[in-house]
């Protein structure tokens, strides 16, 4: 099933199963709606991994004039899941656009519990799957729905929307993604969810023009690779 | 061939050590390796294992004592500071010469330090940590897919010799996500006449000690101990050599330090600079002869280390004296560039030498 949207929902929510790739995701989508002109606010939710975090990207979204809302303690090392009261101006402020990067599992989901309220109330909102068939816990369609359920539980929000984000970073091969393209059908068809879009590592995007929804996605270069 | 997942290196060590037949874990959360009691938390009940939050990480690591005693393989993880707590449980464990497999995934230090990879734990690791004349098998691994191939391997050395096993890890490898194939084999078990399981009323019950009052008896138990020790420098010894045929600088670096200067040597080459790599990939035993071998034909050696220079020490025992040793470093969690270490390439290279 293939989603259908006029115009993007006023509040944006990426959850999934841990390390399924949210992060990278949120930020690209947050840029993507400031580009085509909207205010845009992003919220750094993630209680639960202090290592890798929206606020890596802070110095792209301040270029862009994206303000981002995360713990004062985000990136500071400071390991202490604390999110600050001016996290409610995503929920209060209707004239914004609000994305909010949830933390891995349903441990992650916990804290949306607050804004709950708020979100079900306005009813302008997307919650959006991330998967990524090739994470340990989640290689089948069925694994995915079970980790969906969890959050679901956790969050009390229902999902909208799935995103297909399978890679294998650097060893992503573009039949993986045709694969992964079947199971995210497979698992739209368990849960009613209509797919929003297939992530793809820019240079793979040429040779799967074919699948529908298809979202380039720059990926980040560390130093320490292996060049061999 | 099995299929490839993409996996943190925690995720990759707690999902290897399951398949390397572990069915209990015992442990307690720190940054940056809770990822391991979290994997295990969700994996082990559906596989009929145990996995058990400990109140400490002194509690831990005797749980480990108590499953090790039985022979089944057993685990622990932490990090730093927690590795620090169990040192005591694991002095025990090597007296009573029990197999099991502690990984640490080192953050800086000292004391509560900071959440941030670091190699300062080398020491601790490599020359005892807990009291008593004792070696841990310590192997460090330097990417995802060797945590997972060097976790199925500490079980079956440390079982083989009958000693505890350490996984040498830091933050960044815990962290870090890369594609990993895990093997699909099934683990090698050995009999194990020792084990406390029952005695079927057919044999002689044994008995888990690490108290023995008769000062002979005690000299006894140290000095097999240490015949052990000697057969696993002979056998057990791993390392890497990279591009060190005709090398004129020798870096000796291990884990995420290790694919830094990796990145470094491929610079200098392309500049002309003969340098090469060598790997430890066991810290202890120490892999002393490549570097011995070296040191007959290099102007000299750099250590590159995230610590204030600990595994310098053993650069500098097993080239016996006869090069310069030179440290290049970052420490409390900062990780050297390969630019710091080309620079220190570079430095040694200049040197007039032979």
């Amino acid at each position: 099933m293939r989603a259908e949207r006029n115009k993007p929902r006023r509040v944006a929510i990426f959850c999934g199963h841990y390390g399924s790739g949210k992060t990278n995701i949120a930020v690209n989508y947050a840029l993507y709606l400031k580009k085509c002109g909207n205010p845009v606010r992003i919220a750094d939710l993630d209680i639960v991994n202090p290592y890798f975090r929206t606020k890596d990207s802070m110095k792209e979204l301040e270029a862009a004039g994206i303000p981002l809302i995360s713990s004062n303690y985000a990136n500071s090392n400071v390991d202490l899941p604390a999110l600050p009261a001016e996290l409610y101006s995503l929920v209060q402020q209707k004239n914004t656009f609000a994305v909010f990067d949830v933390g891995g599992d349903d441990r992650g989901a916990y804290a949306l519990g607050r804004y709950r309220p708020y979100i079900l109330e306005e009813d302008d909102f997307e919650m959006i799957y991330v998967v990524n068939f090739c994470r340990p816990l989640t290689p089948t369609p069925e694994d995915a729905v079970e980790v969906m359920n969890e959050i679901t539980a956790a969050s009390g929000i229902p999902f909208t929307a799935i995103i297909n984000n399978t890679n294998l970073a650097h060893a992503t091969t573009p039949e993986l993604i045709r694969d992964s393209v079947r199971q995210t059908d497979k698992l739209s068809e368990l849960t009613g969810l209509p797919v929003l879009m297939t992530t793809v590592r820019e240079d793979l995007a040429p040779s799967l023009s074919d699948i529908p929804d298809l979202f380039p996605l720059a990926l980040q270069k560390q130093y320490f690779e292996i060049n061999e | 061939m099995a299929e490839k997942v993409l996996m943190k290196g925690n995720e990759a060590i707690a999902e290897a050590a399951i398949k390397a037949g572990c069915r209990f874990y015992f442990g307690y959360p720190i940054t940056p390796q809770t990822e391991i009691a979290a994997y295990m938390a969700k994996r082990m009940p559906k596989i009929g294992g145990t996995f058990l939050q400990a109140e400490s990480e002194v509690a831990a690591i005797n749980m480990v004592y108590g499953v090790a005693g039985t022979g089944y393989r057993v685990m622990t993880s932490s990090s730093s500071p927690g590795v620090s707590l169990k040192q005591e449980g694991i002095s025990y464990i090597a007296g009573a010469d029990l197999p099991c497999l502690i990984v640490n995934v080192q953050r800086g230090g000292p004391g509560l330090g900071g959440i941030q990879p670091s190699q300062s734990d080398y020491f601790q690791a490599t020359k005892g940590g807990g009291h008593g004349d004792y070696h841990l098998l310590v192997y460090a691994p330097a990417s995802v897919q060797e945590m997972a191939d060097l976790t199925s391997k500490a079980f079956e050395t440390a079982e083989k010799y009958r000693v505890p096993a350490m996984l040498l890890a830091d933050g960044t490898m815990g962290q870090m996500m890369e594609p990993v194939e895990l093997p699909e084999k099934e683990p090698v078990m050995i009999d194990k006449p020792w084990a406390v399981r029952g005695t079927n009323m057919q044999r002689k019950h044994n008995i888990i000690n690490s108290l023995f009052l008769n000062t002979e008896e005690l000299e006894k138990t140290n000095f097999e101990r240490f015949e052990r020790y000697h057969t696993i420098e002979e056998n057990e010894c791993l390392w890497e050599s990279y591009m060190m045929d005709d090398a004129e600088v020798c870096v000796v670096a291990f884990g995420i330090a290790a694919r830094v200067s990796k990145n470094a040597v491929v610079a200098a080459r392309k500049q002309g600079i003969k340098v090469g790599l060598i790997r430890p990939i066991t810290l202890w035993p120490f892999p002393k002869k490549p570097i011995a071998e070296a040191a007959e034909h290099v102007k000299g050696f750099i250590s590159v280390e995230l610590s204030m220079g600990q595994m310098i020490e053993d650069v500098k025992l097993a080239e016996n004296c006869k090069r310069p040793v030179a440290l290049c470093n970052r420490a409390g969690g900062m990780i050297p560039t390969p630019e710091q270490v080309l620079e220190s390439i570079c430095k040694m290279a200049e040197k007039e030498g032979n």
